[in-house]
């Protein structure tokens, strides 16, 4: 009897740790989402080895839609995640940032020709002239928000409304379509290997990331900014300077995910590409259980928060449910991870909790 | 020496900018573009193809008050307009049920996501963006495809124009036309008003302003900091389904891509009229000159023959950029003299 109550005590107590941890979010959403899939079709998990139109192997099934589409919102996770713990907001302009630096990739690709037989220079130049590029434009926002003192959301409104624009005028508003095959890897599968590129990238990305936070003072520097900043100016550091290169940081990770995103397509449609991006990002990092006013953060978390949010969407695109339709129980599902999440929320739930194993204490020792 | 500078507030320092901003600019108009600009029916159109966005800004503004954010605006608009605009013509409805049905769409907007910001203490941001999915999936879920209202009622209300007297012009064929302004616009004048007199002279309206400049000391001000955060989200939950009846008379039609973009031109026209986002300094009729600074840039623009939709993004998000880094200026400078 003793022995029983104290395992049972020791299996709430883990639960409670296990609850109380951040990266609980995420994967409670996710284990949510796989039971819904396994209880209303199986087949949602069936991977099947086969071959594409150019004759090369590759894995497809509805996992491997999740890895290779939530690749780059995973990259956009990462810088997104840097400047809400640094700045306390969240750039609304990675949409728009991707569009602009897509529309460099191609400019540069297809110099003044809209439908060049060979590339007019290589990859490689074309997407590091376009991480500079974007990296300008993470440069410019971020001295927005850190020398002008303007709230994030507000400052990145600027790009957000100027960005789709300005991609369109890199191009002449012409769409410029590459028929290498070689430039389409990145989006797709390199011959011989069965796995998305994209998620190799995402994985790369995750990997410098992960060195980088190991070893440099980048994460400590962010969040002591993040919590606060006057105090953190007290200590020696330069806030205004750590949420700039929060800024720029992100830069890089839209220029890659643009790189992967124009790639898919060989094109460009300067409306379209990465709509709605912005919002997914977001989602990904108050997912990944992050505060949204800055502080703390959780690199796992948020990357897993991207890839939860993707197969939300692929979940929901397997039931048919159209296209624009999809924000609509995107934002129901929302909602209700937020509110579960809410401090408020878990307090009352754990107070409830509390008082009910009390009453049924109270009638044990009755 | 100078007591009356000294009693400038932040609020009223803004509104002064606003307010110049805009005559100078319409001035400069009048100077560059000739004499479109000078005929009162140009201003009026003006008003008559914003008065929507008068409306969803003002609600913007309350809400910025009090340091949140809504961005379910645009879409809370999106949604009346398909909601009205398949009840009046699909089951035959008369215009009147057809407000009540905008007005307890954006009185639910409104409840839901004021309680969950204000009572559960949720990021607005992450709520109202939510709130904006919702109404963007839901207007193609209610019908994907966008018409128009042939509901007669709804057409007469809809072209109904109030003459202004004496403000008329001489068209093209040497006929005296009246100026007109449609009813929206009357509406969009009377909520700007009665929210200024509130904002101005009754309690909740000071008790915005004390919750949006500093939370804790609201409090100990036995100000009920959550019940006044709550109604800020449900006055602009309202606010956005009279701004989308509004939106919904002036263009007649049902379309999931209507007011696209909405709520950042409202959070630009609320920022260029001088509310910061930090909440506590605002005022609506700087909001009101704001909506009309941003379209009137918008009408320059499109009649100085650059009408390819970039410039119009590009040029408003200069005018948004200039604005802010000149609110940042004047308060850093502001901050240092005290």
């Amino acid at each position: 009897m003793q022995a029983q109550k104290t395992g049972k005590t020791k299996v709430s107590d883990y639960f409670g740790k296990l609850f109380g941890r951040q990266i609980f979010i995420p994967i409670a959403a996710l284990l949510l989402l796989a039971i819904f899939n396994l209880i209303a079709d199986p087949s949602f998990y069936k991977i099947t080895y086969g071959f594409n139109s150019a004759g090369d192997p590759v894995l497809s099934g509805y996992l491997m839609t999740i890895l290779d589409y939530g690749s780059e919102l995973a990259i956009l996770a990462i810088g997104m995640t840097l400047v809400t713990a640094a700045s306390g907001g969240q750039d609304i302009s990675v949409g728009a940032a991707i569009a602009i630096s897509g529309s460099v990739v191609l400019r540069v690709l297809c110099g003044t020709n809209s439908r060049p037989e060979t590339l007019q220079a290589p990859i490689i130049v074309a997407f590091l002239v376009s991480c500079v590029v974007a990296m300008l434009f993470g440069a410019f926002n971020g001295t927005l928000v850190a020398y002008f003192k303007i709230q994030p959301m507000v400052a990145t409104l600027i790009l957000f409304t100027a960005g789709r624009s300005i991609a369109a005028w890199i191009n002449n508003n012409e769409l410029p379509i590459i028929s290498e095959p070689s430039f389409s890897y990145f989006g797709g599968f390199i011959p011989g290997i069965p796995i998305p590129t994209p998620f190799f990238i995402a994985l790369a990305c995750v990997l410098v990331m992960t060195l980088v936070l190991r070893f440099t003072n980048l994460g400590l520097y962010t969040q002591a900014v993040g919590i606060n900043e006057n105090s953190s100016r007290l200590n020696g550091l330069n806030p205004a300077f750590i949420k700039f290169l929060t800024f720029v940081i992100l830069g890089l990770c839209v220029a890659v995910a643009a790189l992967i995103k124009v790639s898919r397509l060989s094109s460009i449609n300067y409306s379209v590409i990465a709509k709605d991006i912005e919002m997914d990002a977001i989602l990904a990092v108050a997912l990944g259980g992050n505060p949204l006013n800055g502080g703390k953060f959780n690199m796992t978390a948020s990357i897993l928060g991207a890839y939860v949010i993707q197969f939300l969407t692929t979940t929901l695109y397997k039931m048919n449910v159209s296209s624009d339709a999809l924000s609509a129980y995107k934002a129901v599902v929302v909602i209700f991870l937020v509110v579960i999440s809410a401090p408020v929320v878990r307090n009352g739930i754990s107070d409830f909790w509390k008082k009910l194993k009390l009453k049924v204490r109270v009638k044990e020792a009755a | 020496m100078s007591k009356k500078t000294r009693n400038i507030t932040d609020t009223n320092l803004l509104l002064t900018i606003t307010i110049v901003v805009f005559f100078v600019m319409y001035i400069g108009a009048i100077l560059i573009q000739g004499k479109g600009f000078l005929k009162p029916q140009t201003f009026f159109n003006i008003l008559n193809a914003n008065a929507a966005l008068i409306i969803l800004s003002c609600g913007m503004s309350l809400v910025m008050i009090t340091g949140g954010i809504d961005i379910s605006v645009g879409g809370v608009t999106a949604l009346v307009s398909m909601c009205c605009a398949v009840y009046l013509d699909y089951h035959n409805g008369n215009p009147f049920t057809a407000m009540l049905i905008a007005l307890a769409i954006g009185v639910a907007f409104g409840l839901v996501q004021g309680f969950l910001i204000a009572y559960l203490d949720i990021q607005p941001f992450i709520v109202t963006l939510a709130g904006m999915f919702f109404a963007r999936g839901m207007t193609t879920i209610v019908n994907t495809n966008p018409f128009n209202v042939e509901n007669q009622a709804f057409v007469a209300l809809k072209e109904t124009r109030i003459i202004i007297p004496g403000l008329g012009s001489i068209n093209k064929l040497g006929k005296y036309v009246n100026a007109y302004v449609e009813i929206g616009v009357l509406v969009a004048v009377l909520v700007v008003i009665i929210l200024f007199c509130v904002l101005r002279w009754t309690k909740l309206g000071r008790g915005f302003y004390a919750v949006g400049g500093n939370n804790q000391s609201a409090l100990m001000l036995g100000i009920n900091v959550k019940r006044t955060k709550f109604l800020s989200y449900l006055l602009c939950g309202i606010l956005a389904g009279i701004g989308g009846f509004v939106y919904f008379m002036h263009v007649g039609s049902g379309s999931a891509s209507h007011a696209s973009g909405a709520e950042m031109n409202a959070i630009a026209s609320s920022i260029i009229g001088g509310t910061m986002l930090t909440g506590g300094v605002g005022n609506i009729i700087g909001t009101f000159f704001g909506v009309l600074s941003l379209s009137t840039i918008q009408n320059i623009v499109s009649s100085a023959g650059l009408d390819q939709a970039w410039w119009t993004g590009i040029t408003i998000a200069a005018m948004l950029c200039l604005f802010l880094v000149v609110q940042s200026v004047v308060m850093a400078r502001k901050k240092r003299a005290n």
